[in-house]
């Protein structure tokens, strides 16, 4: 073998071994510096000094600053242990101040923001904080105020007064979705709130492309109709009971009373089922994130699930 | 080590003086003296926290721009001025003048980062009076910004040795940008799905991790740097350096100098 093929056979080897070793070393790294990431990117906090030392591309920063907040808090792909919601606020304060025509900052924010854990940071006074920032920056986005009224209503322990307020402000701008009018007025009425609720996720739906939030949309209408069948299956079986003073042992049995058509079902197609004390329970209550009803005594629910 | 690589390191050591590279410290500690009296007279509180960070940040930048631009020249240089067919009839060997010209301007980047850490040091004194314990984390900060230079370097170097000195330092520094957004793509690999997700990956695996090696804004806070860290860092960068030190080997073997 001569030099010139000695050297580079050895050389071949050595590279090899090397990036094997870096590609090692580098997952080991990520191992030791999960939590440190988010910590360092909000060293310098104030809004207007990371503006100024933008040098005027606040534009790229501001979105390197939103896929940063997507990441640490798109609940999607990750724990909730990684996530340190004390620092989504300034993110996105940052975020916004760099751009503040960024919409989607302000409407994915605030839902990261408003709903409790584990879904989101349990911070509905700072989502209406950053909702109303970007009100002022963008008055006649009726898509914000469509927002403002979802936190009052979903996140503020159902605020009829204030979110039938945040609606019809969004009536009053150019080119309002036709939705707000009716859930202006349904908000003032109090009235129905599972079909109040359905509408506002059909319209969160229906008016972004982006599917994390479709996602999330879907979840919650999987959740309402999850909760709608359990109330009227236990009125089913409060209406048994009244009739024969007992409490039905299966579901067959409301079916051969005639209350029911066949086995109940629900959104994924697996039965509900009947316990001894009249509850209704569903089958896999881990499938379905946000449900209010049918889950056994002292079940805790896990970080939500997307489908 | 070889005595070649030795006379090629040295050689390349006295060069980067000779062409007065080291009266960067001149502007370095103009720079830190005037920020350390400005700081101590108008900050309240933050002046210790200003001088590190405006004296790591210029450390680092600094070496950066040297390590990119003498890394670019070291091998043109030495055909344009033909005095590199004059070294490899020597005979040193090709690999042997790659690797000692790497150690050459590491050398060169050691030197200067250890007068510029004189004057960190000296800034901080200044303005608290006295060394803390924690201030021992900023030697950790300083030993990082060494191995970001081992890489750049490295990769200075990989990129001269096919193209031209201009191209190479476009290559290096978009490398030094991506590098240091390292985290967002791993985030943005992490988010992916699919054919992008295995591009992104294969991207954060190829791509030099300076972000790992950025610890300044840590230090400034007087946080400490694991143990785990530090042992992880340095052989990511020896291993990271030795990739870039053996592509350029492997294509300096074959390059025809005629």
């Amino acid at each position: 073998m001569s030099g010139s093929r000695r050297v580079t056979v050895a050389t071949s080897l050595v590279l090899l071994f090397s990036l094997a070793s870096s590609i090692f070393l580098l997952r080991r790294l990520d191992q030791v510096r999960t939590t440190a990431t988010l910590d360092e990117v909000l060293y310098l906090n104030s809004p207007k000094w990371v503006k100024r030392l933008s040098l005027g591309y606040s534009g790229l920063l501001a979105d390197i600053y939103w896929t940063r907040a997507v990441q640490y808090f798109g609940g999607k792909h990750v724990t909730v242990a990684a996530k340190d919601y004390r620092l989504l606020y300034p993110l996105l304060e940052i975020t916004t101040e760099l751009d503040p025509k960024l919409i989607v900052a302000y409407q994915f924010g605030a839902n990261f923001l408003g709903p409790k854990p584990p879904e989101g940071a349990g911070q509905p006074d700072q989502a209406v904080a950053l909702v109303e920032h970007g009100i002022r920056n963008n008055p006649d986005n009726w898509k914000l105020y469509y927002e403002l009224g979802f936190i009052y209503y979903y996140m503020e322990s159902k605020n009829y007064a204030k979110a039938a307020e945040s609606f019809e402000r969004g009536t009053k701008v150019p080119n309002a979705h036709p939705f707000l009018r009716v859930l202006a007025a349904q908000m003032a009425q109090h009235a129905g709130e599972i079909q109040t609720s359905r509408m506002l996720w059909q319209t969160a739906y229906a008016t972004t492309h982006d599917p994390m939030v479709r996602d999330n949309a879907t979840a919650h209408l999987r959740a309402l109709k999850v909760d709608e069948d359990i109330t009227g299956l236990e009125k089913l079986v409060a209406a048994y009971r009244e009739k024969t003073g007992r409490l039905p042992s299966s579901m067959n049995v409301l079916i051969g009373a005639g209350l029911l058509q066949g086995v109940p079902v629900d959104p994924d197609g697996k039965p509900y089922k009947l316990m001894p004390d009249g509850r209704i329970e569903l089958r896999n209550p881990e499938d379905f994130s946000f449900v209010e009803k049918g889950l056994p005594p002292g079940y805790v629910p896990g970080p939500p699930k997307f489908h | 080590m070889n005595t070649r690589i030795v006379h090629v390191a040295f050689n390349t050591f006295r060069e980067a003086v000779r062409d007065r590279i080291l009266y960067n410290l001149i502007a370095f500690a103009l720079l830190l003296s005037g920020a350390a009296v400005l700081v101590g007279q108008i900050s309240i509180d933050i002046e210790r926290l200003v001088v590190v960070n405006l004296g790591l940040t210029a450390v680092s930048l600094f070496g950066v721009v040297i390590a990119i631009f003498i890394g670019i020249g070291l091998v043109a240089k030495e055909i344009e001025k033909r005095t590199l067919y004059t070294v490899l009839s020597r005979p040193v060997r090709r690999w042997e003048f790659v690797v000692g010209k790497f150690f050459g301007l590491t050398g060169t980047l050691v030197v200067n980062t250890a007068c510029m850490a004189i004057g960190v040091f000296l800034a901080l004194l200044y303005v608290s009076h006295k060394f803390q314990s924690s201030d021992g984390w900023i030697l950790v900060a300083l030993y990082f910004i060494v191995l970001q230079f081992l890489i750049l370097c490295a990769l200075a170097l990989f990129f001269s040795s096919f193209s031209s000195p201009l191209l190479a330092a476009v290559f290096s520094f978009s490398l030094f940008v991506i590098g240091s957004f390292s985290e967002d793509l791993r985030g943005f690999a992490r988010m992916s799905q699919g054919l992008t997700q295995w591009m992104t990956t294969t991207a954060v695996y190829l791509v030099p991790n300076f972000s790992a090696l950025n610890v300044i804004g840590q230090v400034a806070h007087q946080q400490p740097i694991s143990t785990q860290l530090i042992a992880y860092n340095t052989l990511y960068a020896l291993a990271y350096a030795a990739v870039a030190i053996s592509g350029a080997v492997l294509i300096f073997e074959r390059r025809n100098l005629k």
